[in-house]
C-alpha cells in the first residue's frame, strides 16, 4: 500500500488493516512519521516524536503478533501540547513553560497508550488554549491545510487560520499528519478548529473524560476529547478516552459505554432542535443555507425537526469570558519561574515574579489573566463572576427546558469558514464572536459534535453540529453519523500529506 | 482592666489558632505528612502545584474537623463549600490556597474555661475551617536568597476563630490550653506549638468599658503561649498610649519581635489585600451525611469538662484537682489506673511526686518511669500499713529511677514497716532512756521535745517504725507508764 | 465600568505582571473594552437565580487516607531552574 493511501485510511479502516496484517504497525507508523516530516510548513507540531512512534509500533506488532490486539493498537496519534506527556516536552504553546518535562502522564494520554495507540508528537496550539486562530502559540501560528480556492471572492494563496486552540491538532489530522489527534474544549476548542479544517471534532460531556495531567485553563469549562476523520473513528476514540478518574474531583463516576455499538444509523423518531437564537445578526447566507439542509437530512432520516427556543444564548459568550478569564487567573497563577519553565533573575521576589510572568506571557493570555484578575476582585465578584454564574445556571436550565421537547439540537459551528492568519487581530471582541455558537454547551457542560458537512463559496469547509443530554453521546454520535452520511463530503483540502506527485 | 494615664481601658482578644490536623496524608494529596523530613521528599506533584494537578479531598481530614467542631460544642455545617484564598508567595507553589471562607464546614460553638478564681467563662467560637497548610521558607540561610520546602504544603490545617471574648493575656493562655486539651483529647491535633503544628494568630483591639469595640491590629508570628501573652500585653499597651495621646489605631498586620518583646508593621508593603476568594472549580461542595456526624458524635471520647464533672462526682475530688488532672487526657486515664481504692492519694501523688518526677526528667505521662499500676500498689501497700507514707516517698523515689515494683524494692530494701509494739517500745525505751536530761526538761514544760522524741525513734527505726503506734507508744510512756 | 490607567496598573501588581508605563494607556483601553462588552449581562434578571455550583451533580468525592505517593525529590526539583541543597530557591522575602 502506498504511502498516501495508508495515510488517507480512517482509523476503523487502520484498526481492521492492522489486524488483518494488511500492513504493519511499524509501516504505519514510519507513514505518518514522514507525514508530520512534510507537514512541517504548516507548524502542526510542536514537538515530533518519531522514535517514540516507533518503539510503540514494535511493541503493536508483537502484540498483533500473539493475536493480543489492544483497541487502539498501532494508531498514530498527536497529543495536544496542553496534556502532560512523561518525559516529553510539554509547552502549552508558551514560553513560560520552556523546557518543562512533566514527571507524569495525563490521564487521558496513559489511556491511549495503554489501548495501543502510538504517538506521533506534541500539536501546537493557542498559548494556554485561549484563542481561536492558532496565532497566539509562541511556537508560531498553525496553518489551516485547506486554501481559499482561487477565482473566489478572496480567493487567494494567504495562509488561513486553522481554528483554535487545538489549531495543531485539527491541522494534523486535516493534513493527514496524523490519523487522530487529542484536543481540548473550553469555549469551542475543538469543534470550531474542525469547522474550519473539515474533519469531526467531539467535546464529550463535562467529566466524561478525566483533566488529570491536563494544563488547565478554565477548570469548570476544559472538556478533552478527540479529534478525527469520522463519526466512528470519534466513537472509537472517546470510549479509549472516557473513565472515572479518581484523581480528578470533577471526574463523572458513570460507566463508559460502548460509543460505537450506538451507530445504529437509526435516528427514526428522534426530535431535533433548531434554536431560533442561533440565526445571528450578519450570519453568512451560506451557513444559513447548509443549516437547513443539515435539517432536512435528518427529516429525510426519519427523525423529526422542531423549532426550540434559548433565549439565553447571546449572553453565553459574556459569561463565558467573564468565567474563563476568572479561573484562568488563578491556575496561571502557578506560572511564576519557581518550580518549572521560565525564570527571569530580576531583584527581588515579587519582581522576578513580574518580569518572568510578562517576559512568559502572550498577549492574549496577559489579556485574559488581567480581565480574570478584575472580575474576581473586591467589589467586582459580585458584579461581574457571581452574575455570570447565575447567568450560567440559566443557560442550562434553557437547555434543560429544551432536552423536554428535542433530543438533540442542530446548529451550526461557526459563523464563518477559516479566515486569513492575521485578518481579525485588531479586536479581541471580534475574535471572541468566533465561538457563539460553541461556547453554550461548554457552560452547560453538554456533549456536542462537529461534522464537516460542506463548503462555503471559496472552497473552505464548513461544520454542523449536533448537541445532545449530559452523557447521552450517544444519540449525539448515532445523529452525527446520519448527518454525515447525508452530507457525503469527500473533500480534501489542498495540503495532504503522501500526496505528491 | 488596664489602668491608662486617663482611665482605664479594657483589651479585647480574639485568637485564630491553625491546628495541623494529625492525618496520614495530606488534606488534597496522598504525600505524607510526617514532620522532620529531608526536604521536598514528602511533596506530591499536586502539592508543587505542577500543571494538570487536581486536589481530593482526603476523608479522615474532613472526619477530624467534624469531631473537633462537635467537641467546641459547635454546629456542623452539612453543606460547605472549598474556595481558592489568591496570593503570590513562595511556600503557596499554586499562587492561591485551597481555604473555606463563606460556607466553612463548622460554624458557632463555645469553650468553656476553668479560671483561677473557681468562676467558668465561655468563649464563644466562631467558626472552624479546613484549609491548605503552606510549605516552609527558610530565610536565614543565605544573605540574599530564601530557601523553599514544600513538605509542609498541603498539610490540612483547622483555621478555629474564637469569638473576640478574651479579655486578657491569661484568659488568652487558658483559652489556648483547653483548646489544646480538646484538640489531643479528640486526637484531631498535638497541639505541639514548638513543631508548629499549633499555631495562634491574635487579634487586638482596647475599648474604654462600655463603648463599642475599637480598630484591631492583627499580630501574627506567634509561636508559643509565652509570645501570645507577652504580645498581648505589648499591643495593648501600645494602643492605649497611642489613643491617649490623640492618634487613631492604624489597622493592620503586626508581627511579634520575640526578641525585643514588641509588635512591629510588618515590612513588605501592605497593601490591604485582595484575596478574590471564589468557589473552586476543581472541587464540588461538600456535602456530609448527617448519619455519619451523629455517628462521630455518638464515638467521641469523654471531652474534659465531662471528665472533670465525673471525677469530682465518683472520686469526690475538689474542682481544683479534678481540673488538673482532666487537662490531658493521658494523665486522667493515668490517675483513673491507679485511683482504685484511694482516688484521693492516687490524685496528690499524680499532682505532687509523678509530676515532679516527670519534670526533672522532662518527659511526659507517657513515657513516664512509673506506671499507673505500680502506682496503685503503692498507695494500697501504704494504706494496708506495709510501709509509712515518708518512707513511701523513698519507695517512689526508686520506683522512678528502677522502674521496678515497689513490693521488689520494699523487700529488697527491708523497709517494711515495723508494726511489732514490742519492738516499737523497745526503740522508745532505748531513745528515753539516751536522752534523760531531755526527759526532765520534757516533764518540766517543753513540750516541743516530743516531736524530738518522735524523730530519734524514728531514726532508730531507720524510718519503719509505724508512726501511729510510736505515737500511742511515746505518749503512754511520757506520761507516765 | 471603564478602566484607567491606575486600575490596570493595580491588577496587574495582584497578577504579578509587569507592564511598562507605555502599556497602561493601550490595555487601559482594550480591557475596558471587553469589560464594557460584558456589561450586557445587566440585562438578565438573575435576582432569583443561584449561582452554579458545577456542572456536574454530584458531591465531593473522597479519598481514604493512605500515604499513595512518594514522588522522589528529583522529579519535584528536576523542572526548577534554581535549586540547592533539595531546597527550591527564591530572592530573600522580608518581612
Amino acid at each position: 500500500m502506498s504511502d498516501g493511501s495508508l495515510l488517507a485510511l480512517t482509523l476503523a479502516q487502520a484498526r481492521d488493516g492492522l489486524v488483518r496484517k494488511s500492513f504493519s504497525a511499524r509501516e504505519f507508523a514510519l507513514a505518518y512519521n514522514d507525514a508530520v516530516e512534510e507537514a512541517k510548513v504548516l507548524n502542526a507540531y510542536i514537538t515530533p516524536t518519531p522514535e517514540r512512534a516507533l518503539e510503540m509500533a514494535k511493541a503493536t506488532d508483537a502484540r498483533l503478533a500473539r493475536g493480543e490486539g489492544l483497541p487502539l493498537d498501532g494508531i498514530p496519534i498527536a497529543v495536544k501540547d496542553l496534556y502532560c506527556t512523561k518525559g516529553v516536552l510539554t509547552t502549552a504553546a508558551s514560553h513560560i513553560l520552556d523546557g518543562f518535562h512533566p514527571p507524569y502522564e495525563s490521564t487521558v494520554t496513559s489511556k491511549l497508550w495503554q489501548a495501543g495507540a502510538v504517538m506521533l508528537g506534541k500539536t501546537n496550539l493557542d498559548e494556554f488554549a485561549m484563542g481561536s486562530s492558532n496565532t497566539t502559540s509562541w511556537y508560531g501560528p498553525v496553518e489551516n491545510p485547506w486554501h481559499r480556492q482561487i477565482g473566489s471572492p478572496k480567493g487567494d494563496n494567504r495562509p488561513l487560520v486553522p481554528g483554535g486552540s487545538s489549531g495543531g491538532s485539527a491541522t494534523a489530522v486535516a493534513a493527514r499528519a496524523a490519523l487522530a489527534a487529542t484536543g481540548t474544549d473550553t469555549g469551542g476548542s475543538i469543534r470550531q478548529p474542525a469547522s474550519f479544517c473539515g474533519i469531526v471534532g467531539m467535546k464529550p460531556t463535562y467529566g466524561r473524560c478525566s483533566r488529570w495531567g491536563v494544563v488547565a485553563y478554565a477548570s469548570s469549562l476544559d472538556h478533552p476529547g478527540p479529534m478525527v476523520r469520522t463519526v466512528r473513528d470519534a466513537a472509537i476514540m472517546l470510549r479509549a478516552m472516557a473513565g472515572h478518574d479518581p484523581k480528578d474531583s470533577t471526574s463523572a463516576p458513570v460507566p463508559v459505554p460502548n460509543f460505537e455499538a450506538a451507530l445504529t444509523g437509526d435516528i427514526r423518531g428522534l426530535r431535533v432542535g433548531i434554536p431560533k437564537e442561533y440565526r445571528v445578526d450578519g450570519m453568512p447566507a451560506e451557513i444559513e443555507t447548509l443549516w437547513r439542509q443539515g435539517a432536512e437530512w435528518l427529516r429525510s432520516a426519519g427523525a423529526e425537526v422542531v423549532d426550540i427556543s434559548l433565549p439565553m444564548t447571546k449572553y453565553a459568550l459574556p459569561a463565558y469570558y467573564i468565567i474563563a478569564p476568572a479561573e484562568a487567573s488563578s491556575n496561571l497563577a502557578r506560572y511564576d519561574g519557581v518550580r518549572f519553565g521560565l525564570r527571569v533573575e530580576r531583584g527581588t521576589l515579587d519582581e522576578m515574579y513580574e518580569v518572568t510572568r510578562a517576559a512568559g506571557f502572550g498577549a492574549e493570555v496577559r489579556r485574559r489573566v488581567l480581565i480574570g484578575t478584575y472580575v474576581l476582585s473586591a467589589g467586582y465578584y459580585d458584579a461581574y463572576y457571581l452574575k455570570a454564574q447565575r447567568v450560567r445556571t440559566l443557560i442550562m436550565r434553557d437547555f434543560a427546558k429544551a432536552f423536554e421537547q428535542v433530543d438533540c439540537i442542530l446548529t451550526p459551528t461557526a459563523p464563518s469558514a477559516a479566515f486569513a492568519i492575521g485578518e481579525k487581530t485588531e479586536d479581541p471582541v471580534a475574535m471572541y464572536l468566533n465561538d457563539v455558537f460553541t461556547v453554550p454547551a461548554n457552560l452547560a457542560g453538554l456533549p456536542a459534535i462537529s461534522i464537516p458537512a460542506g463548503l462555503s463559496g471559496e472552497g473552505l469547509p464548513l461544520g454542523l453540529q449536533i448537541s445532545g443530554r449530559a452523557f447521552d453521546e450517544e444519540t449525539v454520535l448515532r445523529v452525527a453519523e446520519v448527518l454525515e452520511r447525508a452530507a457525503e463530503f469527500r473533500h480534501v483540502p489542498s495540503f495532504v500529506a503522501g500526496d505528491r506527485g | 482592666m488596664i489602668e491608662g494615664r486617663t482611665g482605664p481601658w479594657e483589651t479585647v482578644i480574639g485568637l485564630e489558632v491553625h491546628a495541623q490536623v494529625i492525618s496520614k496524608a495530606k488534606l488534597f494529596s496522598g504525600a505524607a505528612t510526617d514532620f522532620g523530613a529531608e526536604p521536598n521528599t514528602q511533596v506530591s506533584p499536586v502539592d508543587a502545584a505542577f500543571p494538570g494537578m487536581l486536589p481530593v479531598i482526603n476523608r479522615f481530614c474532613v472526619e477530624q474537623a467534624v469531631k473537633t467542631g462537635l467537641g467546641l460544642n459547635a454546629k456542623i455545617e452539612l453543606e460547605s463549600v472549598f474556595e481558592r484564598k489568591n496570593y503570590f508567595y513562595p511556600d503557596l507553589p499554586a499562587g492561591y490556597q485551597i481555604s473555606q471562607y463563606q460556607q466553612p464546614v463548622v460554624g458557632r460553638g463555645k469553650v468553656a474555661l476553668d479560671m483561677p478564681d473557681g468562676t467558668t467563662r465561655e468563649i464563644g467560637i466562631t467558626r472552624l475551617h479546613l484549609e491548605q497548610d503552606a510549605g516552609k521558607s527558610l530565610h536565614d540561610q543565605h544573605p540574599t536568597l530564601s530557601y523553599v520546602d514544600l513538605n509542609r504544603a498541603g498539610v490540612a490545617l483547622m483555621e478555629i476563630v474564637s469569638e473576640p471574648d478574651l479579655r486578657s493575656a491569661e484568659e488568652a493562655r487558658i483559652y489556648l490550653r483547653k483548646l489544646r486539651s480538646i484538640l489531643r483529647y479528640l486526637g484531631t491535633c498535638d497541639g505541639n506549638m514548638e513543631e508548629g503544628s499549633l499555631r495562634c494568630d491574635c487579634n487586638v483591639s482596647v475599648r474604654r468599658p462600655g463603648h463599642p469595640y475599637g480598630i484591631r491590629c492583627e499580630i501574627k508570628n506567634l509561636n508559643s503561649v509565652r509570645f501570645v501573652m507577652q504580645a498581648i500585653e505589648y499591643e495593648a499597651r501600645r494602643q492605649i498610649e497611642l489613643l491617649e495621646e490623640g492618634g487613631v489605631i492604624d489597622q493592620q498586620t503586626r508581627l511579634f519581635d520575640s526578641a525585643r518583646g514588641i509588635t512591629r508593621p510588618m515590612r513588605s508593603k501592605e497593601e490591604a489585600h485582595d484575596y478574590r476568594y471564589f468557589p473552586d472549580p476543581d472541587l464540588l461542595p461538600l456535602v456530609l451525611d448527617p448519619e455519619w456526624v451523629e455517628r462521630l458524635r455518638a464515638e467521641l471520647p469523654e471531652l474534659p469538662d465531662a471528665k472533670k464533672v465525673r471525677f469530682v462526682s465518683t472520686y469526690g475530688l475538689s474542682s481544683d484537682d479534678a481540673s488538673v488532672l482532666v487537662a490531658e487526657k493521658e494523665t486522667a486515664l493515668f490517675f483513673e489506673r491507679a485511683a482504685g481504692h484511694d482516688p484521693k492519694a492516687a490524685a496528690n501523688w499524680v499532682m505532687g511526686d509523678l509530676f515532679g518526677a516527670l519534670n526533672r526528667l522532662g518527659v511526659g505521662i507517657d513515657e513516664s518511669p512509673v506506671s499507673a499500676e505500680q502506682l496503685g500498689a503503692l498507695i494500697d501497700l501504704i494504706a494496708d500499713g506495709t510501709i509509712s507514707g515518708r518512707l513511701g516517698k523513698d519507695v517512689f523515689a526508686e520506683m522512678v529511677a528502677t522502674g521496678t515494683d515497689p513490693a521488689a524494692i520494699i523487700e529488697a530494701k527491708g523497709l517494711r514497716q515495723v508494726t511489732d509494739e514490742g519492738a516499737i517500745a523497745a526503740a522508745i525505751d532505748t531513745v528515753l532512756a539516751a536522752q534523760a536530761e531531755k526527759v526532765a526538761e520534757y516533764h518540766a514544760g517543753r513540750d516541743k521535745l516530743y516531736g524530738f522524741f518522735v524523730g530519734q525513734v524514728m531514726r532508730a527505726t531507720q524510718g519503719k517504725a509505724n508512726p501511729a503506734l510510736v505515737n500511742q507508744l511515746l505518749k503512754e510512756k511520757l506520761s507516765g507508764k | 465600568m471603564p478602566l484607567d490607567k491606575a486600575a490596570v496598573a493595580r491588577i496587574a501588581a495582584l497578577a504579578r505582571i509587569r507592564l511598562g508605563e507605555a502599556e497602561l494607556e493601550p490595555l487601559a483601553e482594550e480591557l475596558s473594552r471587553i469589560l464594557s462588552w460584558m456589561e450586557q449581562l445587566n440585562e438578565v434578571d438573575t435576582s432569583e437565580v443561584p449561582p452554579m455550583a458545577s456542572a456536574v451533580a454530584t458531591s465531593l468525592p473522597m479519598r481514604n487516607d493512605e500515604v499513595t505517593d512518594r514522588t522522589r525529590r528529583e522529579d519535584i526539583l528536576g523542572n526548577a531552574a534554581r535549586t540547592t541543597q533539595g531546597f527550591f530557591v527564591v530572592p530573600k522575602v522580608l518581612e
